[in-house]
């Protein structure tokens, strides 16, 4: 069974990583910023995965990988409704007009 | 052969990212992120982490994703009004979109950089390909108990933290 180098791992999760980068800074909306924070997770969690392919017995870098998950679902719910609070009161999803604590 | 279906799924991850950051519409790109999750998580069998695939595919495009979907359904709205007397919104925010790619090629380049230059000494043997499930589960309970039993809290935390926020205090607006 051939494997494949760590290193083109590394560069695929690179160039997610500064695609998720990329797309949250260009995005004008606020949904769209979170879809490019989702990429960069998943990027670092392929680094993760990568490397703790030589770890068998202990498997610490696929722990670590699920903890990131979990922690990126509960950023998720609560930047959702934080968001669905914001349009609420703003009648806007970009971040450029939102620049007020209260209205 | 495992070589070219890494390059297949690599490919089509990278793929799905461009189309989010090029398309205007955002639902399109939700359904992009939906490839792009199952890419990566065909990457993560690829790499061995059978478990961690599965967990990918059911939290990320079972639950992430139909949260994003629905943030996106709810506070979309019209662009076009008929009200005549409304401000005409001339778009020159331009510098916003050279910004990010500046950020991203400069990031990207820099990280391929390192990455190349780097020698690695991997440490452990390769892994075999038994299952990780037992494994992680062992590990779960036994080492990491602390840090599980966080997430945990964490996640009560935030569902109740979301729900309240969600709440709508003002029924009749």
């Amino acid at each position: 069974m051939t494997t494949i180098p760590v290193q083109y791992y590394l560069v695929v999760a690179a160039a997610l990583f500064c695609i998720g980068l990329a797309i949250s800074i260009t995005k004008r909306h606020f949904i769209g910023m979170l879809l490019g924070i989702e990429l960069m997770l998943n990027a670092v969690n392929i680094n993760l995965v990568a490397f703790g392919r030589h770890d068998p017995e202990r498997l610490s870098g696929q722990l670590f990988a699920l903890f990131v998950i979990v922690v990126a679902a509960a950023e998720v719910t609560v930047a959702l409704a934080i968001i669905l609070r914001v349009y609420g009161r703003f009648k806007t999803v970009d971040p450029d007009k939102v620049n007020e604590l209260k209205q | 052969m495992e070589a070219i279906i890494f390059y297949v799924f690599s490919a089509l991850t990278l793929a799905a990212g461009l189309f989010i950051l090029f398309s205007r519409n955002l639902i399109y790109g939700a359904f992009a992120l939906f490839v792009a999750f199952l890419g990566v998580a065909a990457l993560y069998v690829l790499a061995g982490a059978d478990f961690l695939a599965v967990s990918q595919i059911m939290i990320y495009v079972g639950g992430i994703l139909v949260l994003l979907i629905f943030g996106i359904m709810l506070t979309q709205k019209k662009e076009k009004s008929d009200d005549s007397t409304r401000h005409n919104r001339v778009e020159v925010a331009i510098t916003r979109k050279i910004w990010g790619f500046v950020a991203g090629a400069g990031l990207f380049g820099l990280l391929v950089k390192v990455i190349l230059s780097s020698d690695f000494r991997m440490a452990g043997e390769e892994m075999s390909t038994k299952s990780t499930i037992k494994t992680i589960g062992v590990e779960l309970m036994t080492s990491h108990l602390l840090p599980f039993e966080i997430a945990a809290i964490l996640l009560l935390v935030a569902l109740i933290g979301a729900a309240y926020l969600a709440l709508n205090r003002n029924p009749t607006a």
